[in-house]
């Protein structure tokens, strides 16, 4: 993961003086469902607050009403899908200063990521009663796929407190501070009894990256990897002990190819569980 | 257990003409007086926490219900395993460790530990952190002792004395207990650390056919068992009835250091501990290292369930505004790579190193550093850790082979 410059003109002392301009922000929807711009709406508390120290230029699910660029900060939802995506996100990176993708559409491709592992035409006439009218890519990458990005905030949805944490670091012009370490922290940490080691549940907790409160474990679920992979993963070693422990390799493939399937490490491991299951190897996207 | 109404009379505790246990005595308590005990403790404001099943395991919880103690419930613990077990013939207490201790609760996960407002360009702070009851936790074994007595040693040794830890610790009512059994991933036999409790508590319990034989250790814990005593009358211990439950936990402590591995059952574990620290510092270079590494996954988990790992993380957290501010602790794990971030980069950024520097720093830096292991024999981490790694195998792997290095790349 990309991380953002520490420099910033927007210092401390800049943001005191009322007649200085305010950052202007600009959210972006490609290939997504717009949960992740809902969980900023869903700040609203602190949105009001946030308006004060933020003009938000572009946010079409807001307000239409739209201050040109170019933007300080520009928030990236959805995963590019179409040929006139990759247009677009071009042109979006030449009018924003920091990049951020926000969600595991834009970080890692999303749900609609699990085409890659198909054949686009199939699912077209399996879908669409007139499937020649759908213009489409054969896949759903990421955004950093396609242009440089100065920062990824993970989840599905992104949470609220994390989003407004990187506003608030780059109205303060300071590095964000946000977890890269594994689910299980926040499950220690909150007190949650292990769903692996006490019910035998494969989870995705230990290679996924925290910022969700571990929500899943608490709920006596596994973790689905909403977060994507956590900073330093070892996803052999653990999907080898749930095989040990009498978890079927199918659904071993199914828990690591989900939300983020598409994510770098998460896609590697899919594939080689797939690869190395009954000697048979399949599409490798 | 017969109850005597009488005033006290031969085999009654009796210390200078008051009817009340001192330091040093044994004293008989049933089921039902636990909930007194728990009574007296809440009645005196303190808050209560004990072992309850929840979450499919056997956690600390607050307790106010003698009832909700985890009687006739059974822990089968191996690496990266734990199951309950129903044992209807299993005592209150036949349960072992737990992924909670006394860290939980002494050295919580999340501290506010200072808040600041900016005001006309000036930074002030508050004084207004909420006060906490003061606790007390019944079940606690003689591991869980060993490591507080660690945690001990860091928090309130030398000059720097953590003052939340300090204010928990001066408050912290101790009703221990001693293990009747031992999981496979138990190993404080060969720690120096249990199963026997011997110091450190309030009071001591030992689980005898149903009723319980209670140790006093502090005049704390005589002062709660006289509370205990107005409402119910309390049978003396006999001499020969001490005996027999001082027993009990040494003859665990044999059973252990007896255990064969058998086929079919969890490994049980012990850890050779002789001259350790010069035997994993002359071995840094071991390809065992890189071993462990294919199989650790850095998830934090062997770190955050030990009870006398102590790392901590110190940051800021501001609103939108900026102007006011709340300090805050939080665990911190030497398996992260930012715990060894220094200047953009971390030092230790391979799996083998962030390992190395755990097993390294609990085994032998400890003793340097602190004049004991870091290590109380719980198992917590063997069982906690999500593909079952450890600890006393890496060891002995190490032990076996001492001397190999890694072959340069």
């Amino acid at each position: 993961m990309s991380t953002m410059s520490t420099e910033s003109a927007m210092s401390t002392e800049s943001t005191e003086k009322p007649q200085q301009a305010k950052p202007k922000l600009a959210v972006y929807k490609f290939a997504s469902c717009d949960g992740c711009q809902l969980q900023l709406l869903d700040a609203c508390g602190k949105l009001m607050q946030l308006a004060d120290r933020v003009e938000i230029a572009h946010f079409l699910e807001a307000s239409s009403r739209v201050e040109p660029g170019p933007y300080d900060l520009g928030l990236v939802e959805g995963s590019i899908s179409t040929a006139e995506d990759i247009e677009r996100i071009h042109a979006i990176r030449k009018e924003c200063r920091f990049l951020v993708t926000i969600g595991a559409c834009a970080t890692s491709g999303g749900i609609q990521a699990l085409r890659n592992w198909g054949q686009i035409d199939d699912f077209l006439s399996a879908v669409y009663a007139s499937p020649e009218t759908i213009s489409s890519l054969e896949k759903s990458t990421p955004i950093a796929d396609h242009v440089p990005v100065d920062f990824e905030l993970r989840g599905c949805p992104i949470d609220p407190g994390q989003l407004l944490e990187l506003i608030t670091s780059v109205v303060l012009g300071r590095r964000p501070k946000l977890p890269s370490q594994s689910v299980c922290v926040e499950c220690k940490s909150r007190g949650t009894v292990c769903v692996a080691v006490a019910r035998g549940v494969p989870c995705l907790g230990p290679v996924t990256q925290a910022g969700c409160g571990a929500i899943c474990p608490a709920h006596d679920r596994e973790c689905f990897g909403c977060y994507g992979p956590a900073e330093a993963v070892n996803l052999v070693s653990l999907t080898s002990f749930y095989e040990q422990q009498g978890a079927p390799r199918d659904k071993l493939t199914r828990l690591v190819r989900g939300i983020n399937g598409y994510a770098q490490a998460f896609r590697e491991e899919s594939n080689r569980l797939e690869a190395t299951a009954d000697g048979g190897a399949k599409g490798r996207p | 257990m017969q109850r005597e109404n009488h005033p006290a009379g031969p085999g009654r505790c009796q210390v200078d003409g008051s009817p009340q246990a001192a330091v040093g005595d044994w004293v008989w308590l049933n089921v039902a007086d636990l909930q007194l005990l728990i009574d007296a403790l809440r009645h005196d404001g303190r808050r209560v926490v004990g072992p309850q099943v929840a979450d499919a395991a056997v956690v600390y919880r607050d307790l106010e219900r003698a009832a909700d103690l985890p009687r006739g419930w059974i822990d089968e613990q191996d690496g990266g395993h734990y199951r309950l077990r129903r044992d209807e013939a299993a005592g209150v207490f036949d349960h072992v460790v737990g992924p909670h201790s006394l860290k939980n609760f002494l050295f919580p996960a999340r501290e506010t530990i200072g808040r600041f407002l900016r005001e006309d360009g000036t930074w002030r702070q508050l004084d207004d952190l909420p006060p906490e009851p003061p606790l007390a936790v019944i079940g606690v074994r003689a591991c869980d002792l060993a490591g507080l007595a660690i945690q001990d040693r860091v928090f309130l040794g030398g000059e720097s004395v953590d003052p939340g830890y300090r204010r928990r610790r001066e408050s912290l009512f101790l009703v221990a207990v001693n293990c009747r059994r031992a999981a496979a991933t138990c190993f404080c036999h060969s720690t120096g650390c249990g199963p026997a409790v011997s110091a450190g508590f309030d009071l001591a319990l030992t689980e005898r056919d149903g009723r319980f034989a209670c140790e006093v250790g502090s005049e704390r814990g005589a002062a709660v068992l006289a509370t205990v005593s107005a409402a119910t009358s309390l049978l003396a211990c006999s001499h020969d009835e001490v005996s027999a439950a001082r027993g009990q936990p040494a003859a665990l402590e044999q059973a252990m250091h007896a255990r064969q591995e058998e086929a079919g059952q969890p490994k049980p574990r012990s850890l050779n501990t002789e001259g350790i620290r010069d035997l994993l510092f002359d071995n840094l270079e071991h390809p065992r290292w890189e071993e462990v590494a294919s199989r650790c996954l850095s998830c934090t988990n062997c770190t955050l369930v030990c009870p006398t790992c102590f790392c901590s993380s110190v940051g800021e957290v501001a609103d939108l505004s900026g102007d006011a501010v709340e300090r805050e602790r939080h665990w911190a794990s030497c398996f992260t790579l930012d715990h060894a971030r220094m200047h953009g980069t971390s030092v230790r950024s391979s799996t083998a190193s962030r390992y190395r520097q755990w097993l390294t720093h609990k085994l032998a830096g400890w003793i340097d550093q602190f004049g004991t292991s870091g290590c109380t024999g719980c198992g917590r981490c063997i069982t906690w850790c999500p593909v079952g790694i450890d600890i006393t195998e890496e060891v002995a792997a190490i032990r076996d082979t001492a001397g190999q290095k890694e072959s340069p790349a």
